[in-house]
């Protein structure tokens, strides 16, 4: 492995440059995703019940659809987006005739995932604290889950991405994985209520569970251990596929 | 020598790409690798930049081992792709900018060195419009301002005028001159011979993985062929009592009933075929040999040399 900071973030500013001017293709749309589940759900669906977690229905959705946002914006950049990049546009062959890296361009790649995801993270818990759903200061200890949530999916979703032969993949991928992930991961429900034995192990599987627990938890003040075993999932899986996706991207770009 | 290679094999699983392939490029040379496609020219070009590593032999370029100075090398030498990459939503002046800071250049200077490019390769008159809008001439303009960027000592171009009308072909080349004529080494790759006869000091002929013949074009010319040449219509059957008589030249094509002779000089012979066709029904002429009969000698099943 060779990896140059100034060379990554070049890469990373390539993305920064044409974000710029296209912001609002991009942003706009993933962005108003999580806001119409809070409306719908959370003020809709919200009204018949009475109260959930010991908070409004709204505000109980708050915290898991802020890693939603997060994830989603990670998703996007690193699968469809990453995918055109590597094999319609070559931009990652014309990148390699100067003296960028494949692991340059990896981390560039993944290092702008997780700024658009916390761009989108962000933005939405803004919106979240400003209609009065995130109890302050405390619930600001969210702010630093939200890029460990971007880097997760955008690690996840890498691999994928640097895997799979056709573009038309990707519609697996968002619908038999991030969709399920995105209903049974805490976000709608608490899931330790519904689930029992066994089940409950199986689900810490989840890798949205976690930043969700961790998001709830600072909004609730109730920071505990689990915390850490949230944390330590969250870095170690990310560490795990980036190193996979590393050995995957040299073998992709330079043979 | 700026680019050393000796005994380059790449194979791709059983396929054979490269063939144990030698090269030497001269500072300050233009040199062509001709071939027709999947000869093995852009998986050569791609193991010069180190993007692609031999299965066997070594490769230097100006001097280092590309395979362990990559960085080094790269940051001294430019590549024009065959497909131009751009940002299609950006200008040619941001897409340079992008480029540029891969190369890790900074302001003021890289703003200095984009608005030279922009006038050297005339890109000023679109310079602010998004490249989605340009058209394939000014696109690949820009494709190489791009590898001029970090002002490369060696500039490689893959197929840089494929698909271009002859006004952009000839401004293109004006400018590789330029920049020939400046101390930059030029490589690049071609399958129109009339390209690399005007361009390139040197070519390589490669055919399925090798080179095949190289060296200066009109030396090449002269060692497997003739300087002039004499293209006719005939039938096979024809063609023997036409030459009843007249010694027969060494290099003959035939490309179904056009008859090209190769020889020196053109002629006595050409004289003493005219009197056999006093109406000219055979379309005769009489041109100079060009790097195109020499690539079909060298690569075409189509010639026939008699010994």
């Amino acid at each position: 492995m060779t990896l140059s900071i100034p060379h990554a973030l070049s890469v990373w500013r390539r993305n920064a440059a044409m974000y710029r001017r296209t912001w609002w293709l991009n942003i706009l749309p993933n962005f108003f995703e999580p806001v119409l589940y809070l409306l719908s759900i959370g003020i809709g669906v919200g009204a018949y019940i009475q109260q959930m977690g010991g908070t409004s229905y709204a505000a109980f959705l708050a915290p898991g659809l802020v890693c939603v946002a997060a994830m989603n914006g990670a998703s996007f950049e690193v699968t469809y987006n990453i995918f055109v990049r590597l094999t319609f546009e070559k931009q990652y062959d014309a990148m390699l005739t100067t003296p960028i890296q494949p692991d340059d361009v990896l981390a560039g790649e993944i290092l702008w995932a997780v700024t658009r995801a916390s761009i989108y993270g962000s933005c939405f818990f803004l919106v979240v604290a400003a209609w009065g759903l995130a109890p302050l200061p405390g619930a600001l200890l969210v702010v630093p889950v939200i890029p460990l949530a971007g880097l997760l999916f955008a690690a996840i979703g890498v691999s994928f991405s640097l895997r799979v032969p056709t573009i038309e993949m990707f519609s697996f991928y968002f619908t038999l994985f991030l969709t399920p992930l995105f209903l049974f991961s805490d976000v709608f429900f608490p899931l330790q209520e519904r689930l029992s034995g066994h089940w409950l192990w199986v689900a810490e599987a989840l890798p949205l569970l976690h930043p969700v627990r961790l998001a709830r938890a600072a909004f609730a003040g109730t920071l505990g251990l689990v915390a850490l075993w949230d944390l330590t999932y969250m870095l170690l899986v990310s560490a795990l596929l980036l190193a996979g996706a590393g050995r995957a991207v040299r073998r992709r770009l330079a043979s | 020598m700026i680019v050393e290679a000796r005994g380059v094999t790449k194979r791709f699983g059983s396929r054979v790409a490269v063939d144990g392939l030698d090269l030497d490029v001269a500072p300050g040379v233009c040199f062509g690798l001709l071939g027709p496609n999947g000869a093995g020219k852009t998986t050569t070009l791609r193991m010069l930049y180190g993007v692609t590593n031999p299965t066997a032999g070594t490769i230097r370029v100006f001097g280092l081992n590309v395979h362990e100075h990559t960085r080094a090398v790269r940051r001294r030498l430019g590549v024009t792709l065959q497909e131009n990459v751009f940002i299609e939503a950006l200008s040619p002046v941001d897409n340079l900018r992008v480029f540029g800071r891969y190369h890790l250049l900074r302001e003021p200077a890289l703003g200095q060195r984009i608005e030279e490019l922009i006038d050297f390769l005339e890109l000023r008159s679109h310079a602010d419009v998004p490249v989605q809008r340009l058209s394939g001439g000014f696109k690949r303009r820009l494709a190489i301002a791009q590898s001029l960027i970090n002002q490369p000592e060696l500039l490689i171009l893959d197929e840089p005028t494929t698909g271009l009308d002859p006004a952009v072909r000839l401004a293109l080349w004006a400018r590789v001159r330029d920049l020939r004529a400046a101390g930059t080494t030029v490589l690049l790759t071609t399958h129109y011979m009339d390209e690399a006869q005007r361009l390139c000091d040197r070519v390589a002929i490669v055919a399925n993985g090798r080179i095949i013949g190289e060296g200066v074009p009109k030396a090449l010319i002269i060692e497997h062929l003739a300087p002039e040449a004499i293209e006719f219509d005939c039938t096979p059957e024809e063609e023997a009592a036409l030459f009843d008589g007249i010694p027969t030249p060494r290099h003959r094509l035939r490309t179904g009933r056009r008859l090209i002779v190769y020889c020196e000089p053109a002629s006595r012979l050409a004289q003493g075929l005219r009197q056999r066709d006093p109406d000219d029904r055979r379309g005769l002429v009489v041109r100079p040999t060009n790097l195109e009969d020499v690539y079909l000698r060298l690569t075409g099943s189509t010639l026939e040399g008699g010994a």
